[in-house]
């Protein structure tokens, strides 16, 4: 195969892996977050702002991984750099 | 596909090429502007206000109330520069529901301007706060040894502002342009909606988390010096 087949295949298969692995950890993170979340409003009505709040600050800061591996992903698959580089190699012979 | 308003052009003035984030950068800052000047400009104390300036009344309480619960100081300090990122923030976001408008903030180099605002900002009210040497003392705080660590998550909390608000409406404007390959008639409509409201949780929690680092920044002095207030009544 050559180097362009290449970099697009692992390209590819990377991106999906990132997505994959990287949307594991923060869902069951976001998960137990909003379990407990939950519960401390059912036990404590009167303190639902404050908890809402906490609980909207803290789910962007975990889900921010899964943006980072999203980002990640959308760069190897749209603005590949090294796919780029390929390319011109290519144009320029 | 363009995953970034910054390499489309829109025109030419001269030697400098305007790409569409700059373009719509402004934009959204004369829709601001000329909104705030329309709504101010016939200001009443009296019962029966306008409706303009009773939206903006609630925008700037709302805002004020938020900070005040948040930072637990005085919000009138911190209003300017945090009320200013949000609106911003949340007005592109609202704007991107008209066709053929690319949000600013779905370009990394507006997002990364945006939070490099926010590290000048608390560097500022920390010096401000605490004085130049009081301020630089507390990145030595625990020992010497964290000053590389106390730094790296200085940075490292700027570059996850910048990214996380960049990632989150980049992917929403990303997921529309999928769809409306696959599914053109219905579809993108509901995500957009759905766009619409993680777009201004993000703008919240941009102004949330700007007022965090901020607060942590003056906070620590005001908290020694009621210690001590509270120790010396104690003495006496």
């Amino acid at each position: 195969m050559d180097n362009v087949g290449l970099i697009g295949m692992v390209s590819i298969i990377v991106a999906g892996f990132t997505i994959a692995v990287g949307s594991i950890g923060p869902a069951l993170g976001e998960a137990r977050a909003a379990a407990q979340a939950l519960s401390s409003i059912a036990q404590q009505p009167d303190e639902a702002n404050t908890i809402t709040r906490t609980l909207f600050v803290s789910m962007a800061m975990i889900e921010s991984t899964a943006i980072y591996c999203f980002v990640v992903a959308m760069i190897v698959i749209f603005a590949n750099p090294f796919w780029n580089y390929v390319i011109t190699k290519a144009g320029g012979q | 596909m363009n995953i970034s308003p910054d390499d489309t052009i829109v025109l030419h003035i001269g030697p400098i090429a305007l790409n569409a984030t700059i373009v719509y950068t402004w934009i959204t800052m004369a829709v601001i502007v000329a909104m705030s000047w329309f709504g101010t400009r016939k200001l009443t104390t009296e019962c029966k206000i306008s409706r303009w300036q009773n939206l903006l009344e609630t925008l700037v309480l709302g805002m004020k109330n938020q900070i005040r619960a948040i930072s637990n100081q005085e919000p009138d300090r911190f209003l300017p520069i945090v009320g200013t990122l949000f609106l911003f923030i949340s007005v592109s976001v609202i704007m991107s529901i008209i066709p053929g408008y690319q949000p600013p903030t779905g370009s990394l180099s507006t997002t990364a301007a945006l939070a490099i605002c926010v590290f000048v900002a608390v560097q500022f009210y920390g010096i401000a706060k605490r004085g130049f040497i009081g301020y630089l003392k507390h990145y030595l705080k625990p020992t010497p040894f964290m000053l590389p660590f106390n730094i790296l998550g200085e940075v490292s909390r700027t570059i996850a502002l910048a990214v996380r608000l960049f990632g989150n409406v980049m992917s929403g404007s990303v997921i529309i342009a999928i769809l409306l390959s696959i599914a053109p008639l219905f579809f993108p409509i509901l995500m957009q909606a759905l766009g619409l409201l993680t777009g201004l949780i993000q703008a919240y929690i941009f102004a949330i988390l700007s007022i965090v680092y901020i607060a942590s920044a003056t906070r620590v002095y005001e908290e020694k010096e009621q210690t001590l207030e509270k120790y010396g009544k104690g003495k006496e």
